[in-house]
């Protein structure tokens, strides 16, 4: 049960043995060996992500969001925010604001440029699709692709993050929460709970006074980063010693039972939408209270949904499972560990995927099959990046050393 | 930190699009073989719409008083482009609905007339509806919408907004009203973000009791099913024309429900 008290962090040590670096106010885990469950989740992440934007398959059934409110991008956030202050807020303490807030700034520029790459894939199938597809069944439909008549502006807006397809939310928020890091860490050195408390304040003064980003050509930032920065803190919180200050309330028997209880109920809330049959068993008020659940502004019941999911999984899979050293989860393992690579292959396959289906058609199976196919080509892929990594690269042996340059690296 | 990060991102994409080479030339052997002739070309008579999609605890209590009193039924129908068919209104669901209708209450007078609000979100149809209401005296309103508002993806809460006080001028300009929300569109899935304003419609029908024709789960429902595939390129109005006869029987079995007219229906 020690491991409670550390949840994901990166050593199994008890707390005396948790090294205490320059800055007393937050506590950074020795380096150790690698932290194999925020891998593992967040290779399950980036899979779940991949399924839940194919169409739905069978495969769709195996996704968390079927289940209760929540759903992989809270994972994803979370543990991005978890790894990235990890890394980066060992570089402050080491290096300094300057040398951290640099290096935080080159990643984004990756990201960035990973974004606007997977932009000019999504213009190409586009592109593709409104000059072959004709179905005057969905004639209005198509009109989406108007914007293609004016790229001058489009793709202004898009380099802006202000015009972002379907399916290409997540990288923007990314890159914004990253922009902020630096402040973040900056006063997570300082005070941690006061951060933390500053973030709820934001997030409660966004719910009160709907601040928002406006998009191109309309509306606005599918994840609204304001609502969105309170799991990315939280997980900075996390990492730089909140998850250890938290282990008395973790590990009482009254949390355990919240967190079954609520998760009990929003699955029987779930189950309501998908057997519309027993939505008569709602009560209309609570109904009326709850809904809508918004993914946009990050809903407070999503939140305390992740909350209870983590509460759980800290609990009953501890950091030295021996199944995270098995060869079964070794693919999910591996895909946690080159995140930005295979979040952006994943969101590809995604796109080629939709085009397979436009293209060849094909019923429950075949969608099943692409999802499992390109589930096999994230994992290749994955595995082809570590390759490169550890013994292709010229620089591979120092790659070795640096026990966490995955984490750095990978931190989407 | 890896400087090498870009050049790995793209030898990754790369190998993931040769990958995908060999799984789209699978698929398409595997499609040609499984899809048995009569899921493409599906006859109107297959398109069954399970009973769960149909239901719906909202009343539609003056197209019941007008049809049981024998007074004329008149509809009028408020949507966007998706209700209609280029070149071919007649095929389209509005008239289908029209034809089920009349068949049904062969004794009472019916009208329908159709009002495309192209282009307009529900905020700016808002503004018309209630000058409609007031110039034809509907008894139910069926106000169709949604996808233009997805297209410009207008903030979902603003969206539920304009639909609530639309159906709030409608029901005080003593009209029935019935929902119908988006088209099931996979082509278009990876642009337009369904899901908000599904969502919104429904919480707007739960809201203020009005019966909700849930087009999208409809057309998901055919398309999973195999009695359309609505991923298909088709060029002709063939497919449409079928899915609109479909969808206007639907319609009419939905209004028919909700107004608790057919006795069979009855619990």
């Amino acid at each position: 049960m020690s491991s409670i008290a550390d949840p994901v962090a990166a050593t199994p040590r008890s707390d005396s043995k948790v090294a205490t670096l320059a800055a007393p106010a937050i506590t950074l885990p020795v380096t150790g060996e690698r932290e194999l469950r925020l891998d593992l989740f967040r290779g399950m992440a980036l899979w779940l992500i991949f399924v839940d934007h194919l169409p739905a398959n069978i495969l769709t059934w195996f996704t968390i969001r079927n289940y209760g409110f929540s759903d992989a991008t809270e994972i994803f956030i979370f543990i991005s925010g978890y790894t990235a202050a990890f890394v980066y807020g060992r570089a402050m303490l080491e290096r300094g604001f300057v040398v951290a807030s640099a290096r935080i700034m080159r990643r984004v520029w990756q990201i960035y440029v990973a974004h606007v790459f997977l932009f000019t894939i999504f213009l190409a199938e586009i592109s593709y699709v409104a000059t072959r597809f004709e179905n005057p069944l969905y004639s209005e439909e198509m009109g989406i692709l108007d914007f293609l008549k004016q790229p001058d502006v489009t793709i202004v807006q898009a380099l802006l993050l202000r015009f972002r397809p379907v399916n290409m939310d997540v990288l923007p928020l990314y890159i914004v929460l990253m922009l902020f890091l630096p402040i973040i860490l900056w006063l997570m050195k300082w005070r941690p709970d006061v951060t933390l408390g500053l973030s709820v304040l934001l997030y409660a003064l966004t719910w009160q006074f709907d601040w928002y980003l406006t998009a191109y050509p309309g509306g606005f930032w599918i994840f609204n980063p304001f609502a969105w920065q309170l799991l990315f803190v939280f997980g900075a919180w996390c990492a730089l010693g909140g998850a250890a200050r938290m282990s008395r309330i973790l590990s009482s028997p009254v949390t355990l039972w919240l967190c079954i209880v609520y998760l009990l109920f929003a699955f029987f809330v779930t189950l309501t939408w998908h057997i519309p049959q027993i939505s008569f068993l709602m009560p209309k008020r609570l109904e009326q209270w709850m809904y809508p659940i918004t993914k946009t502004d990050l809903d407070v019941l999503r939140f305390a949904h992740f909350l209870a999911l983590a509460a759980l999984t800290v609990r009953f899979l501890p950091r030295d499972w021996p199944g995270l050293k098995s060869r079964w989860l070794r693919p999910l393992i591996l895909c946690g560990q080159h995140s930005l690579e295979i979040f952006c292959l994943g969101i590809f396959l995604a796109f080629a995927g939709h085009f397979v289906l436009a293209e060849v058609g094909g019923g429950a199976f075949t969608h099943a099959l692409i999802s499992l196919v390109g589930i096999l080509i994230m994992w290749g892929v994955a595995w082809v990046i570590s390759w490169y990594k550890h013994s292709a690269d010229k620089d591979a042996s120092k790659a070795k050393r640096m026990v966490n340059a995955d984490m750095a690296g990978g931190s989407v | 930190m890896r400087p090498r990060s870009g050049a790995v991102l793209v030898l990754s994409l790369l190998a993931g699009l040769a990958a995908a080479g060999p799984a789209r030339a699978q698929d398409a052997s595997q499609a040609a073989s499984q899809t048995p002739p009569a899921a493409s070309q599906a006859s109107p008579q297959s398109c069954e719409v399970p009973a769960y999609l149909l239901n719906t605890e909202s009343l539609l209590p003056k197209v019941t008083e007008a049809v049981k009193g024998g007074k004329p039924l008149n509809i009028l129908v408020v949507g966007s482009r998706s209700s209609t068919i280029a070149s071919s209104a007649d095929s389209a669901y509005p008239a289908k609905l029209l034809a089920a209708l009349k068949q049904k209450l062969p004794s009472t007078p019916i009208e329908l007339s159709v009002e495309l609000q192209g282009g307009k979100t529900a905020e700016e149809t808002d503004a018309t509806l209630v000058k409609l209401v007031e110039a034809k005296k509907p008894t139910l309103v069926i106000w169709q919408t949604g996808t233009v508002d997805a297209m410009r993806s207008v903030d979902p809460d603003d969206f539920r907004g304009a639909v609530g006080e639309g159906v709030v001028a409608l029901q005080k300009a003593g009209a029935d009203v019935v929902l119908i929300n988006l088209q099931y569109s996979p082509r278009t899935e990876t642009m337009i973000s369904a899901p908000p304003y599904l969502d919104s419609m429904r919480v707007v029908a739960q809201q203020y009791s009005v019966p909700l024709f849930d087009r999208f789960g409809i057309m998901r429902h055919w398309n999973d099913a195999g009695d359309f595939d609505l991923f298909s390129t088709f060029h002709g109005t063939d497919m449409a024309k079928r899915v609109h006869a479909c969808l206007g029987r639907a319609l009419s079995k939905f209004v028919f429900d909700a107004a608790r007219l057919d006795p069979a229906q009855q619990n």
